[in-house]
């Protein structure tokens, strides 16, 4: 990971319009806070000295689910040619918290940004084989031209953010 | 008209005027977007190789993959299922809802579901099926089908759509913009996901290494339909299947800037069922996620139903290849302008839907559609894992025309060109026998051209072989571009190149000036000519499907070319069609040495006169011009060898000012336009050409093309006359 893959990262959720903030671990909270509309709900961060405020449940129901307006979950890498973030699929429901909310934030590690596809799948492949057993390849909110015109926000989420953790 | 060709005109007619502009707005914007995209990969050819690779490899390995698949599958702790076929395939997945005693099963898009008919299935045995990719379920409430492989709803506007929901739901308050249908929509479809019993998906590759599905989507759909029952179906095609994770990265980099013309999709779900994901469980609504327990069902069903008989199919077998971007529908003009309706069998549409349907539904659904592909050849560059979707195309039609798709060995038949199989009709022999009805025009020109236009002929004409009344017909000359040289010197000492003028029928019969100009052109630039007697190139023949002739035209023409060839002359070739025949289909036909020999040594005209001014040919041999304007066309498959950037530069060079039209196709194409039952669409597609050459900034342009079809279509879409670029350049003597 080099400056030029930030930038590259950074361009390309500027081109999808997604909205993106870089924070130190101690920032998060207050990032947070800026960009969730309450309820929230979200899956404990496995970042060093990152913890989730109070407000964020963090262990939602399926009716907490249906009624968030945010799910914050970390993402396994972001990818910087396409502005992706990759979420995981793991037991404590980084999936469903990361779909059910109209905007989906993603904490990120800088250092977890790949340049491309190929870095990506290199990791992709490694993490498979290593038992973890889903991840979504997640670029942008959820869209759909079905309806005679570009509609952001199909079935998931309206919007996405991104926290960059700098460390 | 006869009967049949009057009801094919209709269903067309019908079809552009309902659906044509729905189409031809999203088809036209994706087609655009994939032009756009591709441009941000550092190397473009260099992934659709790896693609094709990857492809070729699990196809060749399939038993293998599937073995290995297998065994992954159960490890994981799912079941995996081949079904031989549709039925077979419909009561697994029946039997799985059954056991699981589901009253709703929601789906995802998946185009192998809609081949086997898998909701008629559940619903016979009480099941609910909702579709809830917001396509499809438009389609479930109007009860219509697909009309595009990715994007099923494309032929339906906004206002359709918006009168569907309000008819139907009678919300209280009207639904109008995208906005407010796409809401109403993610609503009503969240709800009776919240209470499915199984979720159903396709897949998009499977791999074999971890058992990984991915699943390219951009509404979130599928990622709920897979998380939030507890049950989960999988229905692909056995050739889904890539050996290892890693092989999915040229796919996921290719797939959504080939269909829709997106960088990449909202989502790529990459998934190894049973996934670890917590159920969503919304019958109890109050019990936290991560204490619900989740004991997830994974089935896989794989069906085969014709697909492992296209593998040892020579012929067929590259189908299996395609990835179902639909690139080949986007990029067409025929199916820009009528959609998936006309040009689409019981489940695939567009370009490759031919090779899909004659491989899993037979060759009459096939043959509904086939002959909508003109061989513009355009697709072939469009596609992501290089098929060869004209060649298939060729290939159905002739077994479509022999009537028996259990022959196997039709290529090596050796069949005259008058002994085609009783299946070939009257208009396709017509058309597929040219040159025979050149050479007897021109030599009875101008008789047979006035008898030829007689309204008597005519009407007979359209009777009886299918030729529009509305179309004029070429006239043949009486002095042929053969005669007219071979009764002048060559004007050429010294001679810097050598080289041989091909005379493809259409130059030698019909437009001999600008064959006559091509001679003028190469001579002052210090070429020794020669125009001898070779017969045409076949491609009459392979456009009608009648493969063994053509064969036997390759043969001909390259035995008629060897030696001068061998005498070190280059071949010089007008007609970009002809010499896309030498640049691509001969392969079929030519052993490997001989194809390479006769590839490498042709030229399209305007590429050559652009090689020898290059190499210090004098420009001021040819005509030079002070900023004359022209428009030109190139053509469909001369833009397709990356040929048109010549003839642009010539111009260019020569002093005019060069604009030129971006249409895929011009909608003449060779026969195409002739035939009464396409005429219309054939005129419908060239009005997209003649707009171009109709705005304030072209309308005053002396109008240039380089195909014969493209300069008989201009004239009937243009008042001013059009011509080879050739006679622009050539010196008037
Ligand atoms: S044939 Fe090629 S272009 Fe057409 S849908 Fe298949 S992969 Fe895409």
């Amino acid at each position: 990971m080099s400056t030029g893959t930030v930038a590259t990262f950074e361009d390309s959720l500027e081109r999808l319009e997604v909205g993106w903030t870089h924070a130190s671990p101690g920032e998060v909270a207050t990032v947070l806070r800026e960009v969730c509309d309450d309820p929230a709900v979200g899956v404990e961060l496995p970042y060093d000295g990152v913890e989730l405020p109070s407000w964020v449940n963090t262990d939602p129901t399926p009716a907490d689910l249906r009624d968030a307006n945010a799910g914050i979950t970390a993402a396994g890498i972001g990818i910087a040619d396409y502005g992706s973030v990759v979420v995981q699929g793991t037991p404590d429901g980084v999936e469903p918290v990361s779909l059910f909310g109209d905007l989906h934030v993603a904490v990120l590690r800088e250092s977890d940004i790949v340049s491309g596809m190929p870095e990506a799948f290199e990791w992709l492949g490694e993490e498979f084989r290593t038992g973890h057993d889903s991840a979504i390849i997640a670029t942008g909110p959820s869209a759909t031209a079905d309806m005679g015109a570009l509609v952001k926000g199909a079935h998931g989420p309206k919007d996405v953010h991104v926290v960059i953790l700098d460390e | 008209m006869s009967k049949a060709r009057e009801a094919k005109a209709a269903k067309i007619r019908q079809l552009m005027e309902t659906e044509g502009d729905a189409v031809g707005t999203s088809t036209r914007g994706f087609n655009q977007g994939r032009y756009d995209s591709v441009q941000t990969l550092d190397d473009y050819e260099g992934l659709k190789a790896e693609a094709r690779e990857i492809k070729e490899d699990a196809i060749e390995r399939l038993p293998e993959l599937l073995g290995r698949l297998r065994e992954t599958i159960e490890e994981n702790g799912g079941t995996m299922y081949i079904a031989d076929d549709a039925a077979d395939a419909n009561r697994y997945i029946r039997e799985v809802c059954e056991d699981e005693e589901a009253e709703r099963v929601v789906k995802s898009k998946s185009m192998t579901s809609e081949e086997i008919e898998v909701n008629d299935e559940l619903e016979a045995a009480d099941v609910d099926v909702v579709e809830t990719d917001l396509g499809e379920w438009v389609l479930q409430v109007a009860d219509e089908t697909p009309s595009h492989i990715v994007a099923p709803a494309i032929h339906k506007s906004r206002e359709a759509i918006a009168d569907l929901f309000n008819e139907t739901f009678e919300p209280a308050e009207p639904l109008e913009t995208a906005e407010e249908l796409t809401m109403f929509a993610r609503e009503q479809l969240g709800e009776l996901i919240e209470g499915a019993d199984v979720g159903m998906t396709g897949a998009n590759f499977i791999t074999a290494d971890t058992g990984t599905m991915a699943l390219v989507t951009s509404e979130g759909n599928a990622r709920k339909t897979a998380v939030v029952p507890d049950t989960h179906v999988a229905v692909a095609g056995v050739e889904k299947v890539v050996p290892t994770v890693e092989d999915l990265q040229p796919f996921i980099e290719l797939i959504g800037k080939s269909g829709t013309g997106q960088d990449i999709t909202s989502y790529i779900s990459l998934l190894t069922p049973p996934v670890e994901s917590p159920t969503v469980d919304f019958d109890d609504p109050d019990t936290p996620i991560t204490e619900t327990e989740t004991d997830r069902d994974f089935h896989l069903v794989l069906i085969d139903n014709g697909r492992l008989d296209m593998r040892d199919d020579e012929q067929l077998r590259e189908t299996l290849y395609c990835i179902r971007c639909s690139a080949c529908s986007n990029v067409c003009a025929n199916f820009q302008h009528v959609g998936g309706h006309a040009f689409g069998g019981e489940t695939y549409s567009g370009g490759i839907g031919t090779g899909w349907e004659a491989g899993v539904e037979g060759l009459d659904s096939a043959a509904e559609f086939n002959d909508l592909c003109t061989g513009c050849s355009r697709c072939t560059t469009a596609c992501p894992v290089n098929i060869d979707i004209p060649w298939i195309n060729t290939v159905v039609r002739d077994r479509v025309n022999r009537g028996d798709v259990s022959e196997v060995d039709w290529l090596v038949e050796g069949l005259t060109p008058d002994e085609e199989p009783g299946g070939v009709s009257l208009q396709k022999r017509f058309f597929g026998n040219f040159e025979t009805a050149a050479k007897v025009g021109s030599l009875f020109a101008p008789v047979s051209n006035w008898a030829a236009q007689s309204s008597v002929s005519r009407d007979l004409m359209e009777r009886f072989l299918g030729i529009d009344a509305r179309r004029e017909l070429p006239s043949f000359q009486r002095e042929t571009l053969k005669d007219w040289f071979d009764a002048r010197d060559s004007r050429v000492q010294d001679a810097t190149r050598t080289a041989v003028l091909y005379p493809d029928v259409y130059t030698n019969h019909v437009q001999v000036e600008r064959g006559k100009a091509a001679v003028r052109a190469l001579e002052a630039l210090g070429v020794d000519v020669v125009v001898p007697d070779v017969r045409s190139s076949g491609r009459a023949p392979l456009s009608q499907g009648m493969i063994a002739t053509a064969e036997d035209h390759a043969h001909d023409v390259y035995a008629g070319l060897a030696e001068y060839i061998d005498e070190g002359r280059d071949i010089v070739v007008i007609e970009p069609s002809d010499l896309a025949m030498f640049d691509s289909e001969y392969e079929k036909f030519l052993p490997e040495k001989s194809f390479q020999r006769l590839s490498e040594n042709s030229y399209e005209v305007m590429e050559y006169i652009f090689g020898l001014l290059e190499n210090g040919a004098p420009a001021d041999a040819l005509q030079t011009v002070d900023g004359a304007e022209v428009a030109y066309h190139s053509h469909c498959q001369q833009r397709t060898l990356g040929l048109e950037g010549h003839t642009e530069a010539v111009l260019s060079d020569l002093g005019y000012d060069v604009a030129t039209s971006d249409v895929e196709c011009c909608g003449m194409a060779g026969s195409f336009g002739y035939k009464s039952e396409y005429y219309e669409l054939s005129m419908d597609v060239g009005s997209e050409l003649r707009e171009q050459f109709q705005t304030d900034e072209t309308r005053d342009r002396t109008v240039v093309a380089s195909g014969t079809s493209c300069l008989e279509q201009l004239d009937s879409l243009l008042r001013r006359p059009s011509r080879h670029p050739v006679e622009l350049v050539a010196p008037r003597r």
